[in-house]
């Protein structure tokens, strides 16, 4: 019931997190769209690899975020991990994968064809 | 968009909104993630300042090595206050110094520095003093110039502009180059170091 009548009244989908404006890009790598994740693979695009502290620096996130979306990326085959120990300090080093660095250019390249096909300005 | 259904494609223009939005994001981020913009602004204005002080001092030199060991010692001091003001920019800003940007920015600095520091040994072994302004200043701009490749654009800017003035140095009589150090560390760092603190955040 409830359901019709949200199918009724409201053409921006309900629930799912994030801001309005960030939904409804179709056919999107979901893995890689949300934004601290993009923030993550945008940054280790352009860096070999990063410890989990450097990483954190330059993205200005929070442990917990950033760990919970690092093991998202890594689920999805797109982030290497590495754990050592630096002295008695475990240190965590992420990388891209092969798959990871293909995913990233699918993905810019469907934002790209998506522009075109808005024709903005 | 009220009466569309559920299923339907949005609007292809803000599709292509949203995708530039996402564009921007990415790229933005990149640059964040590969260039380190905690080049020392206030600093570098601090260096000038310091290097005019010196170049005032040196023209009271007796000696070719007197004058030689006031220009040892401005150097050690800017060195200081370089390391010092980037550390501080850097923590201010919460950007890691031995990590992505910072570190290659680092790294490609030092060589041309390390080699001037070694030229600067064997021509005042060799007695050839007249020639360290002009080498110092191409030099230091040559570091600029390759570590700037990391920083953001005003960085590179002010390497070629210390490159120039070396260039001219050597070519000039040999009795100018005081007042080309002046020129160089002094007003020309201070210049740029007004413009970056403004620009990027001291």
């Amino acid at each position: 019931m409830a359901r019709s009548l949200a199918e009724k009244s409201h053409a921006p989908k309900p629930g799912a997190a994030g801001p309005p404006a960030r939904k409804a890009l179709p056919d999107l790598d979901r893995v890689i769209h949300e934004r601290v994740r993009l923030a993550i693979v945008s940054t280790l695009a352009v860096n070999e690899k990063l410890s989990f502290n450097e990483l954190k620096g330059l993205l200005g996130t929070t442990d917990g975020n950033l760990s919970v979306h690092a093991r998202k990326l890594e689920e999805a085959g797109y982030l290497a991990c590495a754990k050592s120990f630096e002295g008695r300090l475990p240190k965590t080093e992420y990388r891209l994968t092969a798959e990871g660095k293909r995913a990233f250019e699918k993905y810019v390249a469907h934002l790209a064809a998506l522009v075109g096909r808005g024709r903005i300005r | 968009m009220e009466k569309r259904p559920l299923r339907s494609v949005p609007d292809p223009a803000e599709l292509g909104s949203r995708a530039i939005d996402n564009l921007r994001f990415i790229r933005e981020t990149m640059e964040r993630a590969s260039s380190f913009t905690a080049v020392p602004g206030w600093g570098g204005a601090v260096m000038g300042v310091s290097a005019l002080t010196a170049a005032g001092i040196s023209t009271k030199a007796k000696s070719a090595d007197e004058w030689l060991g006031i220009w040892l010692a401005e150097a050690f001091l800017a060195v200081a206050i370089g390391a010092w003001t980037i550390t501080a920019k850097a923590r201010r800003f919460g950007i890691p110094l031995f990590a992505g940007p910072a570190r290659r920015f680092l790294l490609t600095l030092s060589p041309p520095l390390a080699a001037g520091a070694l030229t600067t040994l064997a021509l005042q072994r060799a007695g050839q003093t007249a020639l360290l302004p002009g080498i110092w200043l191409l030099l230091y701009g040559t570091a600029v110039v390759a570590g700037g490749a990391f920083s953001v654009r005003i960085v590179p800017v002010m390497g070629i502009g210390f490159m120039l003035l070396g260039a001219i140095c050597l070519f000039c009589p040999p009795s100018w180059g005081t007042a080309f150090l002046a020129a160089g560390f002094g007003v020309l760092q201070i210049v740029f170091g007004v413009l970056i603190a403004r620009r990027y955040g001291g």
